[in-house]
């Protein structure tokens, strides 16, 4: 088995598709730190416009680098999906498409043991790709930017976080949207051992989430209670939740809290349940094909 | 002599295809099998099945005397192949293909004995250029190293000698007999190119939609006493008569179109002339079809279908 791990993660880092999303995380983040280290503050003046006139705002405490990396995370973590399709899509279907698919399975491997094998590459590929957004939009942005207090804007109401209680948080924050994205892969996965070329399963897995994330946005009462609360794009950015703190009764944040910490584990619960169902799915399709490519 | 290889009514249908028919055969230690058939007989579906890649309708497989899906992985083992053509990874070097694929056979081959089979097949030289920068030819015979370097007791081949030039087609066939007499591999192999199994199989299967045709030895299928001798004359129907009505008829065979075939020994091929033309039949040509691949089209090619003589 870890031969066949060996050999999956060597192939996987050796296409040079592979760091196209290295390569744009790492645009896409320096092109934000830069903007915000120009325009920081004009930035925070326009998104918090509207309690500006009700709150004093310290802005030069706003911009640091735990509000930078919040404000990263926001924007990212919808977009990074798109970017873990483009080698999970491709890791059996790519295969299928190139004729080597057919070369793996004359080996004395099993089907299973292979499905399991490519769907362990996919998950180490992204959690390489996390790692790397984390160091990029925490490490670098609290180098640029210091640390202090994070300020994270709710529904109707601004939460303060004391410095000291932001870094679990934020590890804590990566650790969910880790299987978050591992829930992406795993479609993406489940599409591409049902296709023969890697466009479909891209394609397909950006489509579904397109539609599902809109799905999971629309506040219509007949979606609410019926499809919303099932829907994995419902639960993707369940992350948040750990930036939601209780405060006690004179409104003062309570150190090391989670305002709904029972909502943040039960869309974790569901993410997996996902995870298992689209791996399942590919490892039953699959066994049960002909190779014909 | 002990089977490697035992089909037994094996069918394979695609929706409403049938694209291999209650085919039965066997491969004996040692053989080189020829599997011969046109495109679209059921070759690469028949050696798709025996490498695990397509599940059978019905029908059963055993290699090396064990059934084949209940005991995938140890068959496996111990199988080398290329299935039409060899796909590698084209951004691995040639070195890499052959180690990683080495390993996942179960074999940890060392760079030496990597660098052997590179050397074998003539690549020692680009072992470490990317695969994408091989010529077709290259990538075969990478490939054969790929089937090879596990050092399988069972080698499939399905058409081996694709994009090949002249002498590395000749290379290929000299590797094959060498694979089979100096360290006694059972090769089956299949190929468009039927001189080429001529030349090697010493048994040989050929197929026709799905179906077996014919299986035997290539020196029974190619026994000079069974050659087909075509006989093109000024007036075919009184030479077909005179032949009915002489010793010859047991001989003739009716043909669909406009040919004489007479199944022979082609030692008898001026008797038989000299016979026409003393019943006043002028001969424009007799042409003997000794080669595997007339007696493969004779039998496969509708218009030729040969069927027994009406005497």
């Amino acid at each position: 088995m870890w031969n066949l791990l060996q050999f999956e993660l060597f192939k996987t880092f050796k296409k040079p598709r592979t760091y196209i999303a290295f390569g744009a995380i790492t645009a896409i983040v320096f092109l934000i730190q830069l903007a915000l280290l120009v325009n920081g503050k004009e930035y925070v003046q326009f998104i918090l416009s509207s309690v500006d006139e009700t709150l004093l705002i310290p802005y030069s405490k706003i911009t640091n680098g735990y509000w930078i990396c919040f404000a990263i995370l926001n924007l990212l973590l919808i977009h990074v999906p798109i970017l873990v399709a483009l080698v999970s899509g491709d890791i059996i279907a790519g295969e299928a498409n190139a004729g080597t698919l057919r070369l793996l399975l004359t080996k004395p491997v099993s089907r299973t043991k292979l499905l399991i094998v490519k769907f362990l590459a996919c998950v180490v590929y992204t959690l390489i790709l996390l790692v790397w957004m984390a160091f990029l939009s925490l490490f670098v942005s609290v180098l640029l930017f210091g640390t202090n207090d994070l300020v994270v804007a709710k529904e109707f109401e601004m939460v303060q976080i004391e410095k000291a209680d932001v870094l679990w948080r934020y590890f804590a924050a990566f650790g969910f949207a880790a299987i978050a994205l591992i829930v992406v892969a795993a479609l993406s996965f489940f599409l591409s051992s049902i296709s023969e070329n890697s466009i479909g399963p891209i394609v397909a897995t950006v489509s579904i989430i397109i539609v599902l994330t809109i799905l999971s946005e629309m506040r219509i009462p007949i979606y609410d209670n019926t499809i919303k609360p099932y829907l994995f794009t419902t639960h993707m950015l369940g992350w948040k939740g750990f930036f939601y703190i209780d405060a006690n009764a004179n409104g003062q944040t309570i150190t090391g809290s989670v305002n709904n910490l029972s909502a943040v584990f039960k869309s974790l619960g569901i993410l997996i349940v996902y995870i298992i169902i689209f791996t399942g799915s590919a490892i039953y399709t699959f066994n049960r094909k002909d190779i014909l490519s | 002599m002990q089977h490697v290889i035992e089909v037994k009514n094996l069918t394979k249908n695609f929706k409403d295809i049938i694209a291999v028919n209650d085919l039965s055969f066997k491969v004996y230690e040692g053989d080189v099998y020829g599997f011969l058939g046109q495109n679209g007989a059921g070759k690469s579906t028949t050696i798709r099945m025996l490498l695990t890649l397509i599940k059978p309708t019905s029908g059963s497989i055993s290699i090396f005397g064990k059934d084949l899906f209940s005991n995938r992985e140890e068959i496996l083992r111990n199988t080398g192949s290329i299935i039409e053509k060899p796909d590698l990874y084209n951004y691995l070097t040639a070195y890499e293909n052959v180690a990683f694929l080495a390993k996942l056979s179960g074999k940890v081959a060392s760079r030496s004995s990597i660098m052997e089979f590179l050397q074998m097949v003539g690549l020692s030289e680009r072992a470490h250029s990317k695969v994408k920068t091989f010529s077709q030819g290259m990538k075969q015979r990478l490939g054969i190293a790929v089937a090879l370097v596990h050092n399988p007791s069972l080698i499939i081949l399905d058409e081996p000698t694709n994009g090949l030039d002249p002498q590395g087609i000749a290379d290929t066939r000299e590797l094959i007999k060498d694979l089979s007499y100096q360290h006694g591999k059972t090769v089956m192999i299949s190929s468009h190119l039927l001189s080429e199994i001529e030349l090697i199989a010493n048994r040989i299967l050929i197929i026709h939609k799905g179906k077996k045709i014919v299986e035997g030895s290539s020196e029974e299928l190619l026994d000079p006493a069974k050659t087909l001798v075509e006989i093109r004359t000024t007036d075919d129907i009184s030479a077909k008569n005179i032949l009915l009505s002489s010793e010859w008829s047991n001989n003739l065979k009716t043909v669909k179109g406009e040919k004489i075939l007479l199944q022979m020994d082609k030692m008898h091929v001026p008797a038989l002339i000299s016979y026409l033309v003393q019943n006043n039949i002028s001969i424009l040509s007799a042409e003997p079809r000794h080669s595997l691949e007339d007696y493969f089209l004779s039998i496969t090619t509708p218009e030729t279908h040969v069927e027994p003589a009406a005497v």
